[in-house]
């Protein structure tokens, strides 16, 4: 009977939507937040922004990440309490030496990230200081904290937006490092 | 103390709503009075103990008692009173309070004014309500306790977002809230309907109030939020097509059409099983929009924070409902026996292409807003937003416009179209002359601007003609036409009122999406720019204290020909507890054109980005949504659609017909 087809179809509907939800709920895998980078397998944009410290005299710049070495771009600011959270992460890191890592201070003053670095230790070998948020901008950043990963020729190879986690790292930071010859 | 007091409340209110559920029900079947009777004390009981709850929460907000984990995590002690209040509901377990205390006031509500009901009917609705509060109640006991202490208790909160500290949003939720809730009356009359086995004019008359009750909070709390986010966002902007924002419009959608296919049932008897399975869906969207951010499904700029344990409750809680009351619809409604037959011109006719129209319309939304879960389930990750909605949506509202105009001057079952369109020659012409105008002024503009425009022109002028007519005005003397006013159902004013205001709104959308201008620049102290004729000077920048958080004024000074005629100050303030930024734009309105200004950010130099709009009309869109608002409200004033019409009333009224 047609009809009673006819009386099925909304439920028959709705099942197929919860069907779906459930899935999206149950898969831990999903991260509905990730949005695909613009920016991944490009050049590292021409940027440069003068030192944190009065000590180191030239700054970062784009020529300071096609020097042939793997290098994690780290966009981090005192203010940021998530970056608080993932800082001890970049603390082991450091301590390893398998990687290069260098900061970019995102609008913060300079005081407060010295204080901040000096309190929670500084994992960076480089710290460029990004006042307005410009640079940011150029590479793409939405909000800190976030982490690139560029590759031997100076080319963005991954972006991570939001906090590393344990997991981020073994599970895609450091394979990909690995993978890159890093 | 009153924590607990307030957790002991909720509990018991669960009991309650255990017994309120059942007892009732099972009376209605063996036709036990009694067991019926219990309905009403059991459902003023519950609202009693589910506010006493709420009250319990607020006053752990108000004396700040940070042993309280709720309060620590989202109030603080030098908030302003408002949003210490406003705070009870802008966190998960708050709102979900607040939902749960409106569902319980409905239920109240029914219990009180549902005296003309019939008893069977009474005591299933009754029901059918306490079953949806009985699922809510245990979400909030097992997974979201608002009453949870933390030891040892912090110093001070975490404080409120700061975005949400704003008198437009501290009013918004409640208001949505009231529209999503107010629907689950409707659903719960249709499932009881369905139990009964019975659909007839007088239950539509019964469900139209509540609807329209539910509708008018509804369209209040979207326009209040589209405020709130065109001025406090800072992006010049209204509407986003936001999850969030979906969410509440798809419940809107529905229950517009759930009034309009309730007419039907009222005046002619047929749509039956469409109403009904509308009352069902405008609850389900309401359910779904309540909970699909709170679940992690989807992201949001404004979702509480997700947590997928919870999201499975959520989603068990979803199967039962709406599974449960769309497999009872297959089981049930095929009885339900049809009603009178109508030609396609008709009024019938032209209510069933509105609800259509609205279903489709409803069904693009719900598509566009799920997609990216459905294109993730394949591995692909999608955004979905404007460009996709103006293609879909915005092309099958035009026709429901044009037909907006004409609907209400077609007769009952067979109507005379040429007739129709013979009393809408005035507002044929006048919407030409607009349009060609609107052409005119803005050669090279949009084509879609100039149909919108000329659409609004349509609608506004149909729905006064109709007016018109019906009061005839200019083809009797005024004093008649006055008296004729006078007299006519308020309902018909309020559908009058309600479409006008639509055609002002959808004025305000047009202009304010085609012929915006906006300029981004720095700005050095002293400089100006123009825009849309004006010249806006940057005067500089001062810092200053607020009660909680620091801010940077800025100082523009508006020219027009030479004279000043506004002096803007946009802030950026900072809330050093939650060290959060939040723009707060500054906005001239002349009624006719908001200029917009929002400061950026500093060079280090001296200048300062500054972001300055020009939006023709947009306050319509805010004025258009209040005349419907007030349509709505006069509409509910009729008095055959009063809320518990006193019998005796209805006799009259009937006997006069």
């Amino acid at each position: 009977m047609r009809s009673r087809l006819f009386f099925l179809a909304p439920v028959a509907v709705f099942l197929v939507i919860a069907g779906y939800m459930a899935w999206g709920l149950m898969d831990p895998e999903r991260n509905p937040s990730a949005v695909p980078s613009a920016r991944v397998d490009q050049p590292v944009p021409l940027f440069a922004v003068p030192a944190l410290y009065d000590s180191e005299p030239d700054g970062l710049a784009t020529a300071d990440l096609t020097n042939g070495k793997v290098t994690l771009v780290n966009f981090f600011a005192s203010w940021c309490v998530p970056c608080q959270v993932e800082h001890p992460l970049f603390m082991q890191l450091a301590a390893q030496g398998k990687v290069e890592l260098v900061g970019i201070a995102y609008r913060d003053k300079r005081a407060d990230t010295r204080n901040w670095l000096k309190a929670l230790g500084n994992p960076y070998s480089k710290i460029g200081v990004d006042q307005n948020g410009r640079t940011a901008i150029e590479w793409g950043v939405s909000g800190v904290p976030e982490t690139f990963v560029i590759d031997r020729e100076g080319r963005i190879r991954y972006q991570h937006i939001g906090p590393i986690h344990e997991r981020d790292l073994t599970g895609k930071i450091l394979p990909l490092i690995e993978e890159l010859g890093g | 103390m009153i924590p607990e007091l307030g957790h002991l409340a909720l509990i018991l209110a669960l009991f309650v709503a255990v017994v309120q559920g059942i007892v009732p029900m099972v009376g209605a079947a063996r036709g036990n009075p009694a067991w019926m009777a219990l309905a009403r004390p059991a459902a003023l009981l519950q609202f009693a103990l589910v506010s006493s709850a709420f009250l319990a929460l607020m006053q752990s907000y108000v004396i700040s008692d940070f042993t309280v984990l709720n309060v620590a995590l989202n109030s603080h002690s030098t908030k302003p009173m408002l949003y210490k209040i406003s705070g009870v509901w802008g966190n998960h377990e708050g709102s979900m309070l607040l939902w749960v205390l409106i569902l319980a006031l409905f239920g109240a509500a029914v219990a009180l004014f549902g005296g003309n009901l019939p008893a069977t009917l009474r005591a299933r609705v009754l029901s059918v309500q306490s079953w949806i509060a009985l699922g809510f109640l245990t979400f909030m006991i097992f997974t979201s306790n608002p009453f949870e202490r933390v030891f040892p208790p912090p110093l001070d909160g975490n404080d409120l977002n700061p975005l949400l500290q704003d008198p437009g949003l501290a009013f918004h939720p409640p208001m949505l809230y009231v529209g999503y809730v107010g629907l689950s009356i409707a659903f719960s009359f249709a499932v009881a309907a369905l139990i009964e086995g019975r659909v007839d004019a007088a239950w539509a008359r019964w469900v139209r109030p509540w609807t329209l009750l539910a509708w008018i909070f509804l369209t209040a709390g979207i326009a209040l939020g589209s405020w709130w986010a065109y001025y406090e966002l800072g992006w010049g902007g209204w509407w986003f097509w936001d999850p969030v924002e979906n969410v509440s419009f798809m419940p809107w959608l529905m229950a517009t059409a759930l009034l309009h296919s309730a007419i039907v049932v009222e005046k002619r008897d047929a749509l039956k099983v469409w109403t009904i399975l509308l009352a069902i869906l405008a609850f389900s969207l309401s359910l779904i929009g309540t909970f699909i951010v709170r679940s992690g499904l989807l992201t949001s700029v404004h979702s509480f924070a997700s947590d997928p344990q919870r999201g499975l409750y959520i989603l068990l809680l979803l199967c039962i409902a709406i599974g449960g009351s769309l497999t009872l619809f297959a089981v049930r409604a095929p009885a339900l026996k049809a009603g009178g037959l109508f030609a396609p011109i008709s009024r019938e006719g032209a209510l069933v292409m509105n609800n259509l129209l609205l279903a489709v319309g409803t069904a693009t939304v719900f598509l566009g807003t799920l997609y990216p879960l459905f294109a993730d389930a394949f591995g692909v990750n999608v955004s979905v937003g404007a460009p996709f909605y103006s293609v879909t949506f915005v092309p099958l509202m035009m026709p429901m416009i044009v037909l907006m105009a004409i609907g209400p001057f077609l007769a009952w079952k067979r109507a005379d179209l040429a007739g129709a369109l013979g009393r809408l020659k005035m507002a044929l012409a006048v919407t030409a002359a607009v349009a060609l105008a609107t052409w005119y002024l803005h050669q090279g503009g949009p084509i879609l601007a100039v149909l919108g425009m000329a659409l609004a022109a349509w609608l506004f002028l149909g729905a006064l003609s109709e007016w018109a007519f019906r009061i005839k005005l200019f083809r009797a003397p005024l004093a008649d036409s006055l008296k004729r006013a006078w007299h006519l159902p308020r309902a018909a004013t309020g559908m009058t009122l309600a479409h006008a205001g639509l055609a002002v709104a959808i004025a305000g959308m047009t202009a304010s999406a085609a012929w915006q201008s906006e300029v981004v620049r720095y700005m050095q102290p002293g400089e100006s720019v123009e825009i849309a004729g004006q010249e806006v000077r940057f005067d500089g920048v001062v810092a200053s204290q607020g009660p909680n958080y620091t801010r940077d004024v800025g100082h523009f000074t508006v020219f027009a020909e030479g004279r000043q005629i506004a002096v803007l100050t946009p802030e950026n303030r900072l809330y050093p507890v939650q060290n959060m930024p939040t723009t707060e734009a500054a906005i001239r309105t002349t009624g006719l054109a908001d200029l917009y200004v929002v400061l950026g950010d500093p060079d280090g130099s001296g200048g300062w980005t500054v972001r300055i709009y020009y939006e023709p009309l947009v306050p319509w869109i805010w004025a258009g949504s209040l005349i419907m608002v007030l349509g709505g409200l006069v509409s509910l004033s009729d008095r055959r659609l009063r809320v518990g019409a006193p019998a005796r009333k209805r006799k009259t009224a009937l006997a006069k017909a």
